[in-house]
């Protein structure tokens, strides 16, 4: 989860809440695959068949705020993005994210230097480089790095439990 | 140095005094989960390798987002919820009794100074008895469940102070979408919030869990009311010094103070579509509706049902507007129905709908269409919140909802 990489750009703006990032009519369906194709839908209908896997989400303030629904970061794993990228994040997303091992990283700046579809450089937990500046990352708690090491809350259990 | 209501709800949870900023892992009083999660639920416990339930009489399950079902496969999630339940020896599971934030005070669980989580963001409603209550995903309630604790910050804290009488036709709902418009959004991610006050004191407990229920709309992580008399009757319990002590101290550490004066409030409006986009309602009069809706977990109360009958008493819903009706909870139909504010409500033309979730989250009972327009007592009015993405919602007390369907258009309540 630490190596550097290279990813694709969505820009997204401000408060994308998690009714945008899925729905609640399409929370009863069975498997998050088959939310894949209504991520965004009230915001950007045709988004969800665009993001190709290894693209990076750069977002405003507030990424992930109001209903809790753990199937938004799920969605967006599931769509393969690598990273989502935001001036800050709603703290019920933020745990659920972590939980389920969906790389997160707060950063201002690089909003207003990023196009969609430009490419950026990604060093998790450290940097942020688009056109050639530097933009620098907020770090994360050791707890939360634990949980990220051992892959997601499920795995940190199974290890508790004696399972891995 | 002083404390916050929250660093002395979470001290007395550890047993020994804590700051905000500090990290602890909490031991958890009561944890509700609702119908939405029960499949995602049962699959993360059993991935997790855990073989029983830290305490099954601390859990609750409650189904009424998909109640009643509107979608055939709806019961899967009742059947999963059930099926759990069964295996692990839990007792307390509500198939039909209202919305889950309704019944965890309601129906006698949570009290004062308890930690509380849920597996839906505005579980920040039982701040209004002084407990310390916040949303989590499933896999972290699966783990809860499983270990009956849960890490958190102990937050930071934003006291609002709020003094005087409010004006006739002002509800504490305008007070908190003030206040919402006022921090934005964002405004209090990962902090606490605190009202006290002579405007919160003379609140009813309905009152004041509209304030916590839609604290989280400004990113909080949970919302504090100190017990009072009010507290202690509604959760039937003697006051005593160990529910009043939680009250923020004078020399207490606060991340910012905002003050209102109860007197300078007017009814509002949280505008398309952002619950801090607040304007007067004097600034949208006039504007047309096609449908009201008066219910969920923010506004579902006796209460709000009687501030509503009172603006509709004697009237009709204008022609075209649907009013839709929907009590929190089971308990709360009944005794609406038992003082004859139902009446007045269907008299005057509103559908009375079964207790639960359905419209608020846009799953069924009266959704809306592309172009439609609503005011509506809840807590979003995010895109897509009640139906099409093409759907303007404005939010409002009921007070300013009930004098909207008899006008059908946008109006000020009635004094």
């Amino acid at each position: 989860m630490s190596e550097a990489f290279t990813a694709r750009v969505w820009v997204l703006g401000d408060d994308i809440d998690t009714d945008i990032i899925i729905p609640t009519e399409y929370l009863a369906l069975k498997t998050i695959d088959d939310m894949k194709p209504y991520a965004f839908s009230p915001l950007r209908p045709e988004l969800a068949g665009q993001i190709q896997p290894g693209d990076v989400i750069v977002a405003g303030k507030n990424f992930g705020c109001g209903s809790s629904r753990e199937q938004a970061p799920e969605v967006i794993k599931a769509l393969g993005v690598r990273c989502v990228i935001a001036k800050s994040f709603a703290r019920i997303f933020f745990r659920n994210a972590i939980n389920n091992g969906l790389l997160l990283m707060e950063c201002g700046g690089v909003q207003d230097a990023v196009q969609e579809g430009e490419e950026i450089q990604v060093e998790p937990g450290r940097a942020i480089t688009c056109g050639g500046t530097q933009y620098p990352v907020a770090a994360l708690p050791q707890n939360l790095l634990d949980i990220l090491e051992a892959g997601g809350l499920v795995k940190a259990m199974r290890k508790r439990n004696g399972l891995e | 140095m002083g404390k916050t209501v929250i660093e002395k709800i979470i001290g007395r949870n550890m047993g020994r005094e804590v700051r905000a900023g500090e990290i602890v892992t909490v031991n958890v009083d009561w944890v509700m989960v609702h119908d939405i999660f029960t499949p995602f639920l049962a699959e993360k416990f059993a991935e997790m390798g855990f073989e029983k339930v830290w305490d099954p009489d601390r859990v609750v399950f409650v189904y009424d987002h998909m109640v009643p079902a509107s979608q055939v496969d709806d019961i899967r999630h009742f059947r999963a919820g059930d099926a759990f339940a069964e295996t692990y020896g839990i007792t307390h599971v509500h198939r039909s009794d209202g919305i889950c934030h309704q019944l965890m005070t309601e129906a006698g669980y949570v009290k004062p100074g308890d930690v509380v989580f849920g597996t839906d963001s505005h579980t920040t409603t039982y701040g209004c008895v002084g407990a310390f209550s916040t949303g989590v995903g499933y896999t972290e309630m699966a783990s809860i469940l499983g270990t009956g604790t849960l890490w958190v910050k102990v937050p930071e804290t934003i006291r609002v102070e709020v003094e005087g009488t409010l004006p006739a036709g002002v509800a504490s709902k305008d007070v908190i979408l003030r206040l919402l418009g006022d921090l934005r959004a964002d405004g209090a991610t990962y902090q606490a919030l605190e009202f006290a006050g002579s405007t919160i004191e003379a609140m009813s407990v309905a009152s004041r869990m509209a304030m916590s229920n839609m604290a989280v709309e400004c990113g909080a992580k949970c919302a504090v009311f100190t017990p009072d008399a009010k507290t202690a009757a509604y959760c039937g319990i003697p006051l005593t010094e160990r529910e009043t002590s939680l009250a923020g101290d004078p020399d207490a550490r606060y991340a910012r103070v905002i003050r209102y004066r109860a007197e300078e409030l007017e009814p509002v409006l949280a505008c398309p579509s952002q619950v801090d986009n607040i304007h007067p309602v004097k600034e949208r009069l006039g504007t047309p509706v096609d449908q009201v809706f008066i219910g969920s977990c923010t506004n579902g109360r006796l209460e709000d049902l009687q501030a509503a009958a009172r603006q509709l008493k004697g009237k009709k819903v204008a022609p075209f507007v649907k009013l839709i009706v929907t009590p929190a909870s089971r308990k709360v139909y009944r005794d609406a129905l038992a003082d004859g504010t139902l009446a007045v409500l269907a008299e005057a033309g509103a559908m009375i709908t079964h207790p639960g979730c359905g419209l608020c989250c846009g799953r069924a009972g009266g959704i809306l269409s592309d172009g439609e327009r609503v005011v509506a007592t809840n807590n979003r009015n995010f895109l897509g919140r009640m139906g099409s993405s093409k759907v303007e919602i404005y939010l409002a007390s009921p007070a300013t909802a009930a004098a909207t369907a008899a006008a059908g258009v946008i109006s000020l309540p009635e004094e």
